[in-house]
């Protein structure tokens, strides 16, 4: 009955070598629900086996580290007894299938990555990438895909119950047919409390809760690593259906039932569903896991041992409990009105083995799919593909005011409260600093401290030079922590890239990898866990569109609890003082900046030059500035650089703005808008002693003005570069999300 | 003072108003379950925000039905204080213990800001402790808060002194600008905006204050 035909090894994305593995690993042909659960685990999303053996680079220990990768998520130590587990994951793929369900799904699979562990989800924030909205060919798509991610997101967090309190969201041509949705979740969990995704004790019941098992997602981790094709929309049953109200209820129970102690090891049906969940518990608990399928709670009737182990239905946990203990589990579950069977028992050999009405269908050891799983060390001793070039086209400003004021009312830079509006940002009455800041910053009730997290990437950067440009996104993610005060501890990330079969392509990935473990290393950040989305990539028309290479990153830094320094200019009448200089440019490095990308409609050369050691000093800085409470604001300069910034600091409600004199020999546009990193600015009335501090620190450091009452003017050596009213300009940053959304022709 | 806060499984502001009046306020709080028939001995009791039971059907649609709600009819009949926030005031409409309905948000997006509310009367135990006119900045985060009523009903509530808070700029589309009502017995509140996330200035705004330290001074005055 030997039913596997090459086709059906096409179409589980198996290759002959990985065929034989399998044969060699089990003596003998697996059957087609074997094959099923060896492709999803052996799928690029489950076993990383592209990017496994340079992952191992990056650093992922520090002495604040509870847990670091392999389980659901990784878990920092904040004190007092207190932990948090955080992560990020993205959602790629399916968003741009289904945006609203994709996105919402993807929100709820992270959190429940984070109360596996035992840890109540307490933020949420996003890094989100679509193509441009005014494009006349992908235009609308590309509105409708926003409307729907964003839709999604604010669906499934408000329902649950947690603050999406921040992120970013950049728009690229490349990102047309491939958005990207990152979504990172965090959780506060006592030490003593936190649990972990291993199975233990032969004998102990294996319980599954949460929603019934239906035919939907099935194959999601298979298509999750393979580029898209147009045949690929066909997939959209491919794509989970979620449903944030089950996700609380399953919250509630969880973390209820974690109290009673008789819970031993639990893990969330993610990716996989319920065969990573089982092979993964036994397999970390080095024991093995048996269940019977008709034990599964079903949704619809028919399915085979096939569907039901590859189904990606939402919300479902998997866990094992003490014999003896299950009504303890049980009533709990009852409490919240949720399905909860137990549905096999843990094996002391290390092996997954599913029955369906007591017949074995499936019976593989677990190092088969795991240890064995496939590792590879594609080619890439080739440059990283990029296109671009180094030499810049010439150019001259025409008007100065104009230039900012079009990259204020750019996609990139303009405000996106019209996205974050529709997140409820503060339930938990934690939320201290809201979206829209540098970092967000939610307090922990129980501790007295705050967490800040940050989320950046910076596709443009990595293109020109993936390992430069991972560098300066870690440089810029603990800057945007440091900025408000908190002490940047740890690190997640989520990697972006096209087809690492293409050796340009893995050139980006093992150079970004590279780059950010440098980084990581450097500002002490060890990352405790992450995600790796690779294929993205689109055929459209028979071309082949790659994204930029796009790692996102998320920091997360502790402070003291306390009213946090906003980003925005408090009071006219305050000295601005520059921390870090006005830092250095030249044409080749202006090449990646947003001038470059809104006003030259270009880009080349390199991005801005790091020096990690001075970007340390600053951050150390401004943070003792802020501990010392001599900060009325404090912001730092990032894309679009140093007028983009200033600006951005005009837009409190009070509209304070700024008088500037600069003292430079750098040309205008290059003073105004290059993006040298390690920068913040702060305002306060004790310019004297923050000098000092940029002193100590051995920094640069100088007073470029002051702030003044409703205009924002910037002058070099007394002549004036660019003036506006804080007024005209806040117009058009705040307006110019919904205008590119809604354009006239909405009316055809 | 004891206050009751009623959780329903999709309750997502409960912890947040028991942290509200207990650590913010220094008053006593408890949690009634959903499925619960009794009220027990609270002098007053919270219908929190979130989602009651998903409310993938119409808001409170379900929640009318539970068994709490029984008692918190009983409980508002015998003239105790209910306040209902956001989808508490969406249940308490559903439950016809308020008049009028929630709908959709006009611009049909989900809107959380913190928003400007004119005290529009005193004459309620929600609103006693403030001066008319006051305008109270309180976050709104909801996706279907947009009030209706017919005209009789928006006249009477008008004519009987009823409407508590106003929208300064309405942020839903709101009939006559109408952000929280009571009953003709002026004991059941029905808000949109949140108070409890506007008690703690680490939070940016302690207005919310105003509506608990009514509810506080009205009781100390009953009891005395």
């Amino acid at each position: 009955m030997s039913a596997i035909t090459p086709d059906l090894l096409q179409r589980h994305h198996i290759t002959t070598s990985e065929y034989e593995t399998i044969l060699k690993e089990l003596g003998r042909e697996p059957t087609l629900t074997e094959l099923g659960i060896f492709s999803v685990m052996w799928s690029e999303h489950c076993s990383y086996k592209s990017s496994r053996i340079h992952l191992k680079k990056l650093p992922t220990r520090g002495k604040l580290v509870v847990q670091g990768p392999g389980e659901n998520a990784g878990i920092i130590d904040i004190g007092q007894g207190y932990a948090i587990a955080f992560k990020i994951e993205s959602h790629n793929h399916p968003s741009f299938i289904e945006p609203f369900q994709g996105a919402a799904t993807g929100v709820g699979g992270i959190l429940r990555d984070i109360f596996t562990m035992g840890a109540r989800p307490i933020a949420v924030l996003d890094a989100l990438r679509f193509g441009t909205l005014d494009d006349p060919r992908d235009g609308a798509r590309n509105r409708r895909i926003l409307e729907g991610v964003v839709g999604g997101i604010s669906h499934y967090g408000n329902c649950f119950g947690v603050p999406t309190a921040g992120g970013e969201c950049v728009f690229e041509d490349g990102y047309a047919g491939n958005p990207l949705v990152n979504v990172f979740a965090l959780g506060v969990v006592k030490k003593e409390d936190i649990f972990y995704a291993k199975a233990a004790g032969a004998g102990n019941p294996v319980i599954y809760v949460g929603a019934k098992t239906g035919r939907d997602g099935v194959h999601g981790a298979t298509m999750a690593s393979a580029e898209f094709t147009e045949e690929a929309m066909a997939k959209r049953p491919n794509v989970q259906v979620g449903d944030p109200f089950m996700e609380k209820l399953l919250l509630e129970a969880c973390i209820e039932a974690m109290k009673t102690g008789a819970v031993i090891g639990i893990q969330d049906m993610g990716a996989a569903g319920l065969t990573c969940s089982t092979c993964e518990m036994g397999s970390r608990g080095n024991v093995g896991v048996e269940i019977d399928l008709m034990h599964v709670p079903q949704r619809e009737s028919g399915m085979s041992p096939y569907d039901i182990m590859l189904s990606e239905s939402q919300e479902r946990m998997l866990l094992v409990a003490e014999k003896g203990r299950e009504e303890e589990v049980f009533a709990v579950f009852r409490k919240w009105g949720l399905d909860a069977a137990t549905i096999g028992v843990v094996i002391p050999e290390n092996t997954m083995r599913v029955k369906n009405h007591g017949v074995v269908v499936a019976e593989i050891p677990n190092p088969a799919l795991t240890d064995a799983a496939p590792l590879y060390d594609r080619p890439h001793a080739v440059p990283p593909y990029r296109l671009a070039p180094m030499q810049g086209p010439t150019f001259a400003s025409h008007d100065l005011g104009t230039d900012l004021r079009k990259l204020l009312s750019s996609a990139d830079l303009c405000s996106k409260q019209y996205i974050w509006r529709q997140y409820d940002y503060m339930v938990r009455t934690n939320t201290t600093l809201g979206p829209g800041a540098d970092a967000a910053v939610v307090r922990i009730k129980e501790t007295g401290t705050s967490v800040a997290m940050s989320l950046d990437g910076n596709g443009r950067y990595c293109y020109l030079s993936p390992r430069e440009g991972a560098k300066l996104m870690v440089a810029e993610c603990c800057r945007n922590v440091s900025t408000v005060g908190a002490l940047p501890i740890a690190a997640t990330n989520n990697l972006n890239f096209g087809n690492p079969e293409r050796p340009e392509i893995m050139a980006q990935l093992v150079e970004a990898i590279e780059g950010m473990a440098e980084a990581c290393s450097y500002f002490e950040t060890p990352i405790t866990g992450g995600n790796v989305s690779l294929y993205n990539e689109t055929r459209t028309g028979g071309e082949l569109v790659a994204i930029y290479p796009t790692p996102v990153m998320g920091i997360v830094g502790v402070m003291p609890t306390k009213s946090p320094v906003p980003m925005a200019f408090q009071n006219a009448g305050r000295d601005i003082v520059l921390l870090g200089g006005l830092g250095a440019c030249d044409e080749t490095r202006f090449g990646g900046t947003q001038y470059a990308k809104q006003i030259l409609h270009d880009l080349w050369g390199l991005p801005p030059a790091l020096d990690m050691a001075l970007e340390k000093r600053v951050q150390a800085a401004v943070r003792q500035v802020i501990a010392e409470d001599l900060a009325e604001s404090s912001h730092d300069i990032g894309d679009g650089g140093l007028a983009v910034a200033l600006a951005e600091c005009c837009f409190s409600p009070g509209g304070v703005g700024a008088n500037i004199d600069l003292d430079s020999n750098m040309r205008a546009e290059h003073l105004l808008f290059h993006e040298d990193p390690s920068r913040i600015f702060v305002s306060t009335s004790n310019a004297a002693r923050i000098l000092n501090i940029a002193k100590e620190h051995n920094i640069p450091a100088l007073v470029i003005g002051q702030t003044v009452p409703g205009k924002l003017t910037i002058s070099n050596r007394g002549k004036v570069m660019l003036t506006d009213t804080v007024a005209a300009l806040r117009i058009l940053w705040e307006g110019a999300l919904e205008k590119l959304l809604q354009p006239a022709s909405r009316d055809v | 003072m004891k206050f009751g806060v009623v959780v329903f499984p999709g309750s997502n502001c409960d912890h947040d108003a028991w942290y509200a009046v207990t650590a913010n306020l220094g008053q006593q709080a408890e949690f009634l379950w959903h499925d619960s028939t009794r009220i027990g001995g609270v002098d007053a009791v919270i219908l929190p925000g979130g989602f009651a039971y998903g409310d993938y059907l119409r808001c409170g649609a379900i929640a009318k039905f539970s068994p709490i709600m029984s008692a918190v009819r009983k409980f508002a009949a015998d003239g105790g204080i209910v306040m209902g926030i956001c989808n508490g005031f969406q249940i308490l409409a559903e439950s016809g213990l308020l008049p009028g309905a929630l709908i959709r948000n006009r611009g049909l997006k989900f809107v959380c800001a913190p928003v400007d509310l004119r005290v529009a009367t005193l004459n309620s135990p929600f609103t006693a402790a403030s001066n008319k006119g006051d305008v109270l900045t309180i976050p709104i985060a909801h996706g279907e808060g947009c009030y209706i009523a017919d005209e009789r009903v928006l006249d009477e509530l008008e004519a009987e002194d009823r409407v508590l808070l106003r929208y300064v700029n309405n942020p839903n589309g709101s009939m006559r600008d109408i952000a929280g009502i009571t009953n003709a017995g002026r004991n059941v509140l029905g808000m949109m905006p949140h108070p409890e996330r506007a008690t703690d200035p680490l939070m940016g705004s302690t207005s919310g204050l105003a509506i608990f330290q009514s509810v506080l001074s009205s009781a100390a005055v009953a009891s005395r």
